[in-house]
């Protein structure tokens, strides 16, 4: 295949700044950004007080969510889709084939990340932290606010993973949101669309638009990190 | 300095100590009253850390007690405990120098303009007013235990623990730190401390407590200590023979 | 407890709360409020024929239809679920037994295409340019040329395993490493064929709008038995009662009504005609 039909398709979906395609583009960051929060807002603390708490069934639970980085997309695509389902349990909701459907899947799919993470990240910095922190009163659940803060841009790279996990998931996505135009159909699943009707430089076109994009995500975080890292030492 | 309200004297009780069913620190008794600045002295592994975790509350003994007195219940209700720590390796929060320091007094229940002023206070006696703005962790190591000693002041402690607080750091920087402590000292503070230094003791102690594998092995005046030991282990470690 | 870093915590949660929320709020299209959920077939929605038709539709209605595209045993099963209002697909005797299992109350003929076989120009099985199906197919097992199966329960795939019936053989029993199963969509197995020098069944619509050929061409067209029906059914109110049965029937009745056929008729690409409406032609 042309090279250059790549490059020239990837071009001319930017320059071209279709509807359509700003539509996908926003989905998918709306979708996985909206994930990644709701990861954030539940994995950081529920990280932070795993990395801080003992208690009977802490390994278990740890290497649970080690094992769960793994799930398959499809996996857990799969769950989400029976759950919401009209013939499911949650079918009431109306939520299959939404955004909503595959935020769920997302978060689903992240969550396990930023948990592990964060727990790794907080008993690190516990390790180091526990004296002072108890000598000034903070102990146990109390510390989690200043861990958190205090770690926050190793956590940053943590939500990074999350984010990147999300971002190049097709399999939940698809199966959950229908890749409906205009409606559920994201980066991802618009790729596995264009590959489907043989127009391989558009899909590979596509492609190249979603990793500049989470290229710049990451050069982003990256660097506000590293400057962030630098002032806090 | 004695007052209704503090929470010295300090009674230690034969408070031993076991880690993995070894007895890491001994029934010690000893009592630390107000004023002046008692060393902790001993060499490697005797247990003066443990002892000052002890004190502090970072460790509950295993057997015995840790007795504060009556000030330190009245203490207790309200938001400070009245003694601090400063620890061998300084440990420094992700922030600027000023935010270290609001946030252990933020910890420690003080706050608003109260907090405010003790900050800029404590910037100020211990000279790192330039630095306010500067991240902790990017000082020297002798600024960096400056910092913890001026965050530890900041709370106001009647008494002060150090554990080998100039273990780490050069000879200048462990004379700053030195000049500091006896500043501490003649501001009223109660400061114990612990080292493995004999100069720095002979320098610092009003009072010696000699520690041998967890064992206190004599309490003195720290004249008496450096002019005759009673103990045959504390005798061998002025000489400079190695213990343990 | 830490005031300033709960404070800002508590700040910094609190934004990208509040940015969660006003983005999950914000709509990913200028999404009608009445829309209908349509199950359908890849091929319909690869050879473009969607983009083509709901358009008009939406225009003249109002009602915004949101397509599934799947297989047409999957997009029947999601019927079945509930979790469609419409099926729109490919293949008369599951259909039929949709509609005999109470999911829809009626099945309407909405149009035809055909099924071509593809293969490599090179013609390992010689069977270019044959107008018989059914000999082809048999060449092909014989020589045991590399041959794509859908083997997803698409329309297509059914329409292939009933012609290796015809043919005489039994595929199930008879299959060799040449007979490979994919088990993915149309174009999937276009790229597949490609890649690999294979002859693959398609639906003429999705191979005329298909961009990745390479080597592949038609090989055999024309028999009478590669004829494709398609087929609309509404979900049945009573199996689900959360179905938009109006609105449903009236994509329904669109499609079949002279508008929308002539819509379906209207489609072309490159000046070729993809598909054939043939609403209310008995026996469809």
């Amino acid at each position: 295949m042309d090279v250059g039909a790549i490059f020239q398709a990837a071009f001319a979906l930017v320059v071209g700044l279709d509807p359509g395609f700003l539509g996908i583009v926003f989905l998918s960051l709306r979708v996985t950004l909206t994930a990644v929060l709701i990861a954030a807002l539940i994995g950081l603390p529920l990280g932070a007080a795993l990395a801080l708490a003992r208690f009977p069934g802490r390994a278990a639970i740890i290497v649970c969510l080690n094992a769960l980085m793994g799930l398959p997309p499809v996996v857990a695509g799969l769950a989400v889709f029976l759950l919401l389902s009209r013939s499911g349990p949650l079918g009431p909701l109306g939520l299959l084939f939404t955004p909503t459907a595959m935020i769920i899947a997302q978060v689903i799919l992240v969550l396990p990340i930023v948990i592990a993470l964060t727990r790794q990240v907080i008993e690190d910095l516990w390790s180091e932290y526990r004296d002072h922190l108890r000598s000034v009163g903070l102990d146990g659940l109390r510390a989690i606010p200043t861990l958190l803060f205090d770690g926050r841009f190793a956590l940053a790279t943590a939500l990074l993973a999350g984010f990147g996990r999300a971002s190049a998931e097709v399999g939940a996505v698809l199966i959950v949101g229908g890749n409906i135009a205009g409606y559920t159909r994201t980066m991802t699943t618009a790729i596995t669309l264009e590959t489907s009707k043989g127009d391989l430089p558009l899909a590979l076109g596509l492609g190249l638009v979603l990793l500049s994009l989470t290229l710049m995500i990451n050069a982003i975080a990256f660097g506000a990190s590293r400057i962030g890292a630098r002032y806090a030492g | 300095m004695l007052s209704v309200s503090s929470i010295l004297p300090l009674t230690v009780e034969a408070a031993a100590f076991f880690g993995d069913g070894k007895l890491l620190v001994a029934p010690n008794s000893f009592v630390i009253p107000a004023g002046g600045l008692t060393v902790l002295l001993g060499p490697n592994g005797a247990g003066k850390s443990l002892t000052l975790r002890l004190c502090h509350g970072l460790l509950t003994p295993s057997r015995g007690t840790v007795r504060w007195a009556a000030g330190a219940e009245a203490r207790a209700k309200g938001q400070r405990k009245g003694h601090a720590m400063v620890f061998q390796k300084p440990i420094m929060l992700r922030r600027s120098v000023e935010a270290n320091i609001t946030h252990a007094l933020a910890a420690a229940g003080s706050n608003g303009a109260e907090r405010k002023t003790r900050v800029t206070q404590a910037l100020q006696r211990f000279g790192l007013g330039e630095r306010a703005g500067q991240p902790a962790r990017l000082l020297s190591g002798g600024e960096q235990q400056r910092l913890a000693i001026a965050r530890a002041w900041a709370l106001r402690p009647e008494l002060l623990f150090l554990d080998e607080p100039t273990s780490q750091l050069d000879p200048a920087a462990t004379r700053q730190i030195e000049e500091l402590l006896s500043g501490l000292v003649a501001e009223g503070i109660t400061v114990m401390m612990s080292t493995h230094d004999l100069g720095q003791a002979r320098r610092l102690a009003d009072r010696v407590l000699f520690l041998h594998r967890g064992r206190l092995v004599e309490d003195a005046l720290a004249k008496d200590f450096f002019a005759g030991p009673h103990s045959a282990e504390a005798r061998a470690f002025l000489a400079g023979e190695l213990l343990w | 407890m830490t005031a300033l870093p709960r404070r800002s915590l508590l700040a910094a949660g609190l934004f990208l709360g509040l940015t969660g929320i006003a983005l999950a709020q914000a709509p990913a299209a200028p999404a009608g409020e009445r829309f209908i959920t349509v199950a359908s077939t890849t091929s319909t929605q690869d050879s473009g024929l969607f983009n083509h038709i709901l358009p008009l539709f939406k225009a003249k209605t109002g009602i915004e239809v949101r397509v599934i595209s799947q297989g047409t045993g999957q997009a029947l099963d999601t019927g079945r679920r509930g979790d469609a209002d419409v099926v729109f697909v490919h293949a008369r005797a599951q259909e039929l037994k949709f509609v005999e299992e109470g999911f829809s109350t009626e099945r309407r003929p909405v149009m035809y295409n055909d099924f071509v076989l593809i293969g490599p120009k090179s013609d390992p099985a010689g069977v270019a340019g044959s107008k018989d199906i059914v000999a082809a197919l048999k060449k092909i097992q014989e020589k045991a040329a590399p041959f794509v199966s859908r083997g997803d329960k698409s329309g297509t795939h059914a329409a292939e395993l009933n012609l290796w019936k015809v043919a005489g053989i039994d595929i199930a029993a008879q299959k060799g490493s040449w007979y490979r199963e994919i088990g993915q969509g149309m174009g999937a197995a276009l790229n597949t064929s490609g890649a690999m020098g294979a002859y693959v069944l398609s639906d003429r619509a999705t191979w005329i709008s298909f961009k990745n050929r390479g080597d592949l061409v038609i090989s055999v067209e024309g028999d009478q038995r590669l004829f494709n029906q398609y087929g609309v059914m509404s979900v049945n109110p009573a199996k689900h009662p959360h179905v938009k049965v109006a609105d449903g029937k009236r994509f329904a009745d669109w499609l079949t009504s002279p508008e929308g056929q002539k819509a379906i008729a209207d489609y072309k690409i490159d000046g070729q005609q993809l598909f054939f409406p043939n609403a209310g032609q008995a026996g469809a």
